[in-house]
């Protein structure tokens, strides 16, 4: 319970004047620019675009430098932004097989069509902190290498042609996908909207869940089949124009992974599937997305449900880190009343408690004699 | 067929408009020295697109997350109206993109400015695309196989 406090509103224009004196610190060191918090800090700037689920790379970086640093902070602002501008309508559904791939590995395949593209990865560097960084050393261009130019084929066509894997196939189009920003949450929920809330759930809290299924809680065996990074085209429907137009390209990653058997009496076993598909730069998100969607499809695969991360309720209610930190931290608040309640109860009871041993006290005296 | 001709010219060019840099446009379409009287139908006006994916990248639509995006629409002396939309939040850029689809609904200006403008931009871009795609390239692992010796 709450109550309407007066007084405070000093305190708290100071504390506020307070926050932006330290949030820019040493005035002798120059000020951020967005420009650098985007291209020289680009995997937060994505994090925030991918939890704040708005894609737009200025607004995640003046965020972050709002925010001094914190995320999750930043996330809620972007999160708050977006309520401020109207709703336009809804892209044709992105191509990521047409994507512009930066980055694409199979640990299923060796030799896949398009080949293993390393891309910009941390993978295999040997996390020695680098001295150099201190400065400001010339950095060279990445290589080039002038290819004939292969298409980069995807995981589930190479074993979606022997059906050893379970297709996803077009829905009717009429059906419009479940949006969680505009219909109230109720369980079960769609995959669809399952995803949707998956790719802007907490990294961290999704990427435990999905250790979770590789220690044995939910076990479906992954396999990473194949993460994609690049840019994709979006197109937008004008009802003026009566085409779609094209407003420009996204980077997304997104994550197939390759899971564990489903058959049937009349249908022979084939691989299973999650899926990862995020804003940016960030394939430990989107693989642990995709084990998590992976171990949300339970039912609809006939498992049992016996660990958290099969239970929809339990990830989808708590992945939400603007919501989990708006309810965590609402403890700030004043609870005077409730706290002046509880202080009674307690009171009362440790009064009934003595009571209880002043009466016990003498037949233990006696027994003591 | 004219029609469908005129469409996918039209989105190539509107493709172009939505990625080029703002300060490059600018300074093509300052180079032109057009300056069509126009009036003002829609915006420009920032707001959001719900980005779609599909269920394990071929199913069912679901709904990603949004982006910022800006339009504009115009309309010219002659009556032609032009369009424009594009990921972020320039105004300016939307308001300039617009006016250009509208001089193009112009046969004869839409040479000039698929010429002046749009080529010159989408090479560019294409040049942009084709670094990184060999930057990329550089990165491909090309595996050999150990031959063992003679046991």
């Amino acid at each position: 319970m709450y109550v309407a406090v007066k007084g405070g509103e000093a305190a708290i224009d100071n504390a506020h004047r307070l926050l932006a004196d330290r949030r820019r610190g040493d005035r002798s060191v120059p000020a951020l620019t967005l420009d650098q918090i985007a291209e020289q800090l680009a995997l937060g700037v994505d994090r925030v675009m991918s939890e704040g689920s708005l894609y737009d790379r200025r607004l995640a970086a003046l965020a972050i430098k709002q925010a001094r640093g914190d995320l999750i902070e930043a996330i809620f602002l972007v999160r708050a932004y977006r309520t401020t501008l109207p709703r336009f309508g809804c892209s044709e559904p992105v191509d990521t097989s047409a994507m512009m791939v930066e980055r694409r590995i199979s640990a299923c395949y060796k030799d896949l069509p398009g080949g293993q593209l390393l891309g910009p990865t941390f993978d295999y560097t040997h996390r020695l902190l680098d001295e150099e960084l201190d400065g400001d050393a010339e950095v060279e261009p990445g290589h080039q290498r002038a290819d004939a130019h292969e298409p980069v084929s995807r995981i589930a066509d190479i074993l979606g042609g022997e059906g050893l894997i379970e297709e996803d196939l077009e829905q009717s189009p009429l059906e419009e996908p479940g949006d969680i920003n505009q219909t109230p949450m109720e369980f079960p929920l769609s995959r669809a909207m399952r995803l949707q809330s998956l790719s802007r759930g907490d990294e961290g809290f999704l990427l435990a869940l999905g250790y979770s299924t590789q220690r044995g809680y939910a076990r479906s065996h992954p396999f990473a089949g194949e993460i994609r990074i690049g840019e994709v085209e979006v197109e937008v429907f004008s009802p003026e124009l009566g085409f779609a137009v094209p407003v420009g390209r996204v980077q997304l990653t997104e994550c197939q992974m390759v899971n564990q058997f489903k058959g049937s009496a009349k249908a022979a076993p084939q691989f299973t599937r999650g899926y990862g598909l995020v804003f940016g730069q960030s394939e430990r998100k989107a693989m642990a997305m995709a084990l998590c969607d992976r171990a949300l499809r339970a039912e609809e695969l006939g498992e049992d449900i016996v660990a958290p991360p099969q239970d929809q309720e339990f990830v989808i209610s708590h992945c939400d880190n603007v919501q989990a930190t708006g309810f965590v931290e609402h403890l700030k608040l004043p609870h005077y009343v409730d706290f002046q309640a509880e202080l009674g109860l307690v009171r009362a009871m440790r009064a009934e408690h003595a009571e209880r041993q002043a009466e016990s006290l003498p037949d233990m005296k006696e027994a003591a004699e | 067929m004219e029609a469908e001709a005129h469409i996918a010219a039209r989105k190539n060019r509107m493709s172009v408009l939505a990625r080029c840099k703002a300060g490059r446009l600018q300074e093509l379409w300052d180079g032109l020295g057009l300056s069509p009287v126009h009036r003002t139908l829609r915006g420009p006006e920032s707001g959001l697109v719900m980005l779609r994916g599909r269920v394990g990248g071929t199913g069912e639509a679901f709904n990603l997350g949004e982006a910022t995006v800006t339009r504009a629409s115009v309309k010219l002396e002659d009556g032609s109206v032009g369009h424009a939309m594009a990921l972020g939040r320039d105004g300016a850029k939307a308001r300039l993109s617009a006016i250009i689809d509208a001089l193009c609904q112009n046969l004869e200006t839409a040479v000039l400015i698929d010429a002046e403008m749009i080529a010159p931009m989408r090479a560019e871009l294409e040049r942009a695309d084709e670094t990184r795609r060999q930057q990329t390239a550089a990165t491909r692992v090309d595996f050999f196989t150990m031959v063992r010796g003679e046991d």
